[in-house]
């Protein structure tokens, strides 16, 4: 973070704020596999399941590297039209560094 | 987190406290917009920390008739075009009630085009949220007043020789006091474009773009709607406060044109109280 002029500059609360680190809720019984959550995740955390739910859809789930990419953008969620995924704050389970 | 497993309903969501969850999944179809829209409603008015016994949701006919349906707040699911008169009869009444139209433009434009144009005019406190799929989607596909020049529907197998509505345009020069538009795309701008409205004192409009795969989508190729979603992505650029609202105009055909979105007009005038 070093500017032109040379100065290094360091935001004030650089030892507070981090990463977000969220976990993704699937209801796949409501999923349509319309496919926006996958497409518009920024961190690619969700791909085509294999297996199909009781209506014959690929639900999302989360890849095999993925388990702790989500930074908490809960765009799948809003997006979703069928209410069916949401994402928490998982923050508060692991240890603070 | 484990994978998930079929036929599992012990996730319960949280914002389906406000959702009639028994009824889900809804109706609509796969790529439909119209879910997102309820979706961005709920989510206003749990972010509005207001009381959802103050809330009232009227919808006209159609694929959006159905939100009524689905959100557990009072609502009605009044009869073909004649949302906007029921809605006006319940903010007039009882004025401390915060009355959401959700219809679609088939609805609101076409058989209600002439209630919408009276009510913008009287500027009832009414919150309209349009949502638009530029064509008659649950009864096939025909044209519709929004429907865009050489768009195909089932009654113009050759491309649409009309010119079609330019909502933000129509509402603005009606007197809406809030205009905007917004695709589903861009779900927090109209998440926020729904809580203003909820503020503001008179008639306030959001166009919302939808995408409808089975009848507008498959005619016109444009594919699921992830694609017709992803054509809005590369099209849309966000302009708030536009002057030129007569410029705002959907060219469905010319990928290479612009859809200008975004909140346009944010005005004071009087509103209608009895």
């Amino acid at each position: 973070m070093t500017s032109a002029d040379g100065i290094v500059r360091k935001p004030m609360d650089l030892d507070r704020a981090g990463v977000p680190e969220g976990e993704v809720h699937i209801i796949t019984e409501r999923c349509k596999e319309c496919g926006y959550c996958i497409e518009y995740c920024p961190e690619k955390v969700l791909v085509y399941s294999k297996e199909i739910n009781s209506r014959g859809y690929h639900f999302p789930m989360i890849a095999e590297d993925k388990a702790t990419s989500c930074v908490l953008c809960k765009f799948c969620d809003l997006i979703c039209p069928e209410l069916a995924i949401y994402t928490t704050d998982a923050s508060d389970d692991e240890t603070q560094s | 987190m484990s994978t998930p497993q079929p036929n599992d309903f012990s996730v319960v969501h949280p914002i389906d406290h406000l959702m009639r969850a028994d009824r889900l999944p809804h109706i609509l179809c796969a790529g439909c917009g119209i879910g997102t829209v309820i979706h961005a409603y709920v989510r206003a008015i749990d972010e509005s920390g207001t009381d959802p016994d103050q809330h009232v949701c009227v919808s006209g006919i159609g694929c959006s008739g159905r939100a009524a349906g689905y959100v557990n707040v009072d609502s009605y699911h009044s009869t073909h075009g004649r949302a906007l008169p029921f809605a006006l009869g319940i903010a007039v009444h009882n004025p401390s009630l915060t009355v959401t139209v959700i219809s679609g433009d088939g609805d609101l434009m076409a058989i209600g085009g002439n209630h919408f144009i009276h009510a913008a005019r009287r500027n009832v406190n009414l919150n309209v949220i349009c949502i638009n799929n530029f064509n008659y989607g649950m009864t096939g596909g025909q044209v519709g007043p929004t429907t865009p020049i050489g768009a195909k529907g089932t009654t113009a197998p050759q491309g649409s020789i009309e010119h079609p509505f330019n909502l933000p345009y129509l509402a603005k020069a009606c007197g809406a006091s809030f205009v905007a538009r917004w695709t589903i795309l861009h779900v927090r701008q109209f998440t926020d474009a729904i809580l203003r409205s909820m503020d503001k004192d008179g008639f306030c409009f959001t166009e919302v773009l939808s995408p409808c795969p089975t009848s507008f989508g498959r005619r016109n190729k444009l594919g699921e709607g992830l694609d017709e979603v992803e054509m809005y992505r590369e099209r849309c650029h966000i302009e708030n406060g536009a002057e030129n609202l007569q410029d705002l105009d959907i060219d469905i055909v010319d990928h290479e044109q612009p859809i200008t979105v975004g909140n346009f007009v944010d005005i004071e005038r009087t509103a209608f109280h009895a």
